[in-house]
């Protein structure tokens, strides 16, 4: 059965701000392009990435940015419902000195090639990925061409 | 695994599918190991058309970007320059002359129609069929004429931009789009006695290269792959974008999953593309097909959005990033192929390597839009 509660759970999930305040937006679809943004610790994207399972959402995407003055990289996992077509944005935060945080290929194994590139992309590590090598760059590429401070 | 296969054991070994092969259609590689005519595991080696198409999207004006969206996708190449354009007038607050809009819908799927045709030809000449190959070009070189006169290209096409479209369309080409739906109407019998009975067809395609709606969700394969797994997710229904909720079509689902199954959403869709262009065209509006007053330059303000356009392959998706000044921050591509792909090794496991290409053939990979 489809998990319909997921949305009270996964506010539960979200980070906190200075104020205690759970980092939760309610985004209107016209302008942003998704129902709710959800902002977790990078510590909970597994737990997070699993309500949305439960709840039979289809993974679309899991890419970067990077945020140079603010020395963070920002994780955006996107989850649309196939039914509904409710739109779900997860984000986590992780430093840029170490940029690293669990990967959820084991709920959704969709994402094991979105991580790969992103790490490609930005060097962030996965933990507990299966193969983390590679899969857009040459095997031999020891550079993230997207962080902001690439230079070719 | 047939139980023979398994109780004569060989030794396994390791054979390289492409990166030059025909059944690959463009430069990608699997690394297959193989137990005598199984797979027991296939690797895909994704890659060699990367030109990182998002870095561009960073270092240049938004409108600079525009041609680079026609080189993803090349077969459906307007659905890649709809989706930029739609993102980035969200981003920016542009609205769009409905001329415009209704101009857009109509060449997307006449493109749509190309790109299902030329899938048709090269999975029958993947399964050992070549005649309709040939029957399917002639239909599209006529969508290619129509487009050329209207875009001035027939594949890398450029013509969306920031507020509408480049160019109107005039009566040759309403007239010349016409003419045309009822021509491939007419010919989509054809095409069913041709493929659709053809015992050899269905022998390679009926209960072969199964996904589960379940394994589709969690890879993230949409488009025609997921319909033909019996779910009725398309974007422009769940999230109508344009003048789609204007219109009037059904979406082609099947529930088989199996080629047999994504094979027939698509000629579906095609019969249903040709319904949205004939009533598109009959309410076509008068009026401009650019909004007054679009910036040369953009300098959308800060923030982000994401935007799904329904592609020939599945649902495209752009997510911007504005940091406020005239070039993008972040631009992220989700292309269909690249997730459709995803699902290939766990899903041709165990399957004769004869059946993988089909399966392989029934994904509608376009590689330059899956490495991007």
């Amino acid at each position: 059965m489809p998990d319909n509660d997921w949305k009270t759970r996964l506010v539960a999930c979200a980070a906190r701000d200075a104020a205690q305040q759970p980092l939760v937006t309610e985004t209107p679809h016209a302008t942003k392009g998704s129902v709710l943004e959800v902002t977790v610790p990078a510590a909970d994207v597994v737990a997070a990435a699993r309500i949305l399972d439960n709840a039979v959402f289809l993974i679309e995407a899991v890419t970067g940015v990077d945020w140079l003055a603010e020395q963070q990289m920002e994780l955006v996992y996107d989850f649309v419902q196939m039914q509904t077509g409710e739109r779900v944005t997860l984000r986590a935060r992780v430093p840029r000195e170490k940029p690293e945080l669990p990967t959820i290929s084991a709920v959704y194994p969709g994402a094991n090639w979105h991580e790969r590139e992103t790490h490609d992309f930005f060097g962030i590590v996965f933990s507990g990925h299966p193969n983390l090598t590679p899969l857009l760059l040459p095997e031999d590429a020891r550079f993230h061409p997207l962080r902001k401070d690439f230079a070719p | 695994m047939s139980t023979d296969a398994q109780a004569i054991h060989h030794e396994s070994f390791i054979v390289n599918l492409g990166p030059q092969h025909p059944a690959t259609h463009g430069v990608l590689r699997i690394k297959l190991t193989m137990d005598g005519e199984y797979i027991l595991d296939a690797e895909p080696i994704i890659g060699y058309g990367h030109r990182m198409h998002e870095k561009m999207g960073e270092n240049r004006a938004y409108a600079k970007f525009l041609p680079n969206t026609g080189r993803m996708d090349y077969v459906a190449a307007l659905f890649n320059g709809h989706g930029y354009v739609c993102a980035v007038e969200r981003l920016a607050g542009l609205t769009v002359p409905e001329r415009a809009e209704y101009i857009r819908v109509i060449t997307c799927e006449l493109n749509r129609v190309a790109s299902h045709l030329l899938w048709l030809g090269a999975f029958l000449v993947d399964l050992g069929g070549f005649t309709p190959l040939l029957y399917c070009f002639d239909d599209r070189e006529k969508i290619l004429d129509l487009l050329e006169s209207v875009t001035g290209a027939r594949l890398t096409f450029c013509y969306f931009r920031f507020g509408g479209v480049c160019n109107d369309i005039d009566d040759t080409f309403v007239n010349g789009t016409r003419d045309f739906v009822k021509l491939l109407r007419s010919r989509m019998p054809l095409y069913h006695d041709f493929v659709s009975t053809n015992i050899i067809f269905r022998k390679r395609c009926e209960g072969i290269g199964l996904l589960s709606a379940d394994t589709c969700r969690r890879y993230g394969a949409t488009g025609p792959v997921l319909r033909g797994s019996g779910v009725a997710y398309d974007v422009r229904k769940q999230e109508p974008y344009s003048i789609y909720p204007k219109l009037d079509f059904k979406i082609p689902v099947y529930p088989e999953c199996d080629c047999m199954a994504r094979y027939r959403v698509r000629v579906d869709e095609i019969v249903e593309s040709l319904r949205i262009i004939e009533q598109a065209l009959d309410q076509l509006p008068a009026g401009p097909v650019m909004a007054p007053k679009v910036p040369k330059i953009l300098k959308p303000a800060k923030g982000d959005c994401y935007f799904n356009v329904e592609s020939a392959r599945g649902s495209f998706g752009i997510r911007i990033v504005s940091d406020g000044s005239e070039n993008a921050y972040r631009l992220k591509l989700r292309s269909p192929c690249f997730s459709n792909m995803s699902l290939f090794q766990e899903a041709s496991r165990g399957m004769l390597l004869a059946d993988a290409l089909a399966l392989l053939g029934s994904l509608d990979l376009v590689i330059p839009d899956m490495d991007r």
